[in-house]
């Protein structure tokens, strides 16, 4: 899933303080499972949010609304009857969502109210860790499923590099070294061949060194 | 045992205090309460583990939030007690109602007045 973090109320206050009437909106999806989106922190902000204008002697006006998603057409369009009864909307999905908000309701100030980090796993209860960078070219067959390009800091390919020090990485001791991962799955899967395969030069045009990307399928296309 | 305790508190029954949310304190004070207090079983005795121990965490983040928007996170408390301790439950029935009345009152009563009055 996409792993998003709640941005400080402080921050959000700031960018909304000039508007009267505004929306909350949350997303149903990624950002629900990582609680930082969805219906129920869009209430505890929304409450948040009225309270705070209240105490500054303001009564504006704070509705809540959460959608399946805010990154298909289908869901977004369920709030175009209601839209113009806000001048500003404060969307607390990913920042696929927000964008999508913006692109269709463009005379509509849309701010963003999560910072959106990374695609990836929820670890633990309140622990997400970052797992795929999208890179377009997936190689989890040769890497005993374990992604070189986001769990390595240099993204190398041919790793570990020098900094590998007993299983951690070099640029954060905290941090697992992620060829000492890939070498530990290669162990365990009895494929200590495959790494000494080495890998060829990556061609990065699929990943966003070749600008943003499109998928375009014509066999589910309409 | 007839104890008796402050008539100013309202006590909503939950089924665990697990299932208190953050969401339920925050409304509590747009709604006008001066003070909100979770009431749960003693640490390691919930009857599903860690009920208590997310009330805990959840009663925390409400005090963040209330005190970066002014409402001051003083007003929200965590208790345990044994079911059967109705002298403890007295007890912070008492401790909460002082807290609160050297608090005053919950400053979005009189914020929703003055706005209504602009
Ligand atoms: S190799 Fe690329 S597509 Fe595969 S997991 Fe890593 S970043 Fe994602
Ligand atoms: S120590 Fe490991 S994870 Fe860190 S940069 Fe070097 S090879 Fe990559």
């Amino acid at each position: 899933m996409i792993v998003a973090d709640k941005k400080p109320i402080e921050e959000i206050i700031e960018t909304i303080k000039d508007h009267q009437s505004i929306l909350v909106l949350g997303c149903n999806e990624c950002v629900t499972v990582c609680e930082a989106g969805g219906k129920k922190e869009v209430g505890i902000l929304a409450s948040a949010l009225r309270m705070h204008f209240l105490q500054q002697g303001r009564e504006v006006n704070i509705a809540e609304r959460t959608l399946e998603r805010q990154c298909d057409h289908e869901y977004l369009e369920e709030i175009r009857d209601i839209i113009d009864d806000y001048d500003a909307v404060v969307s607390i999905a990913c920042g696929v969502g927000v964008q999508f908000m913006a692109e269709k309701y463009q005379s509509k100030p849309i701010y963003p109210g999560v910072n959106t980090l990374f695609m990836g796993v929820t670890e633990a209860r309140g622990v997400w860790t970052e797992r795929c960078q999208g890179c377009g070219q997936c190689i989890l067959a040769s890497t005993g499923g374990i992604c070189p390009v986001s769990r390595c800091a240099k993204r190398i390919f041919n790793g570990p590099c020098g900094g590998s020090a007993s299983g951690k990485c070099e640029v954060d001791k905290e941090l697992e070294c992620g060829w000492q991962l890939i070498i530990d799955r290669l162990k365990a899967l009895g494929r200590m061949d495959d790494y000494e395969n080495i890998s060829p030069l990556k061609d990065w045009s699929t990943d966003r060194a070749g600008g943003p990307r499109k998928v375009v399928r014509e066999d589910v296309e309409l | 045992m007839r104890l008796s305790y402050p008539t100013s508190i309202k006590i909503i029954r939950v089924p665990c205090t697990g299932k208190v949310d953050i969401l339920h304190i925050m409304r509590s004070f747009e709604k006008g309460a001066d003070g909100v207090y979770v009431v749960g079983c003693r640490e390691g005795d919930c009857h599903y583990n860690s009920g208590n121990f997310r009330a805990r965490k959840r009663v925390e983040q409400a005090q963040q939030l209330l005190d970066t928007i002014g409402i001051g996170g003083h007003r929200v408390r965590m208790c345990n007690l044994s079911s059967s301790d109705g002298p403890l439950f007295v007890k912070y029935a008492q401790e909460m109602h002082e807290k609160i009345l050297e608090a005053g009152p919950n400053p979005i009563k009189l914020a929703k007045k003055k706005a209504k009055a602009a």
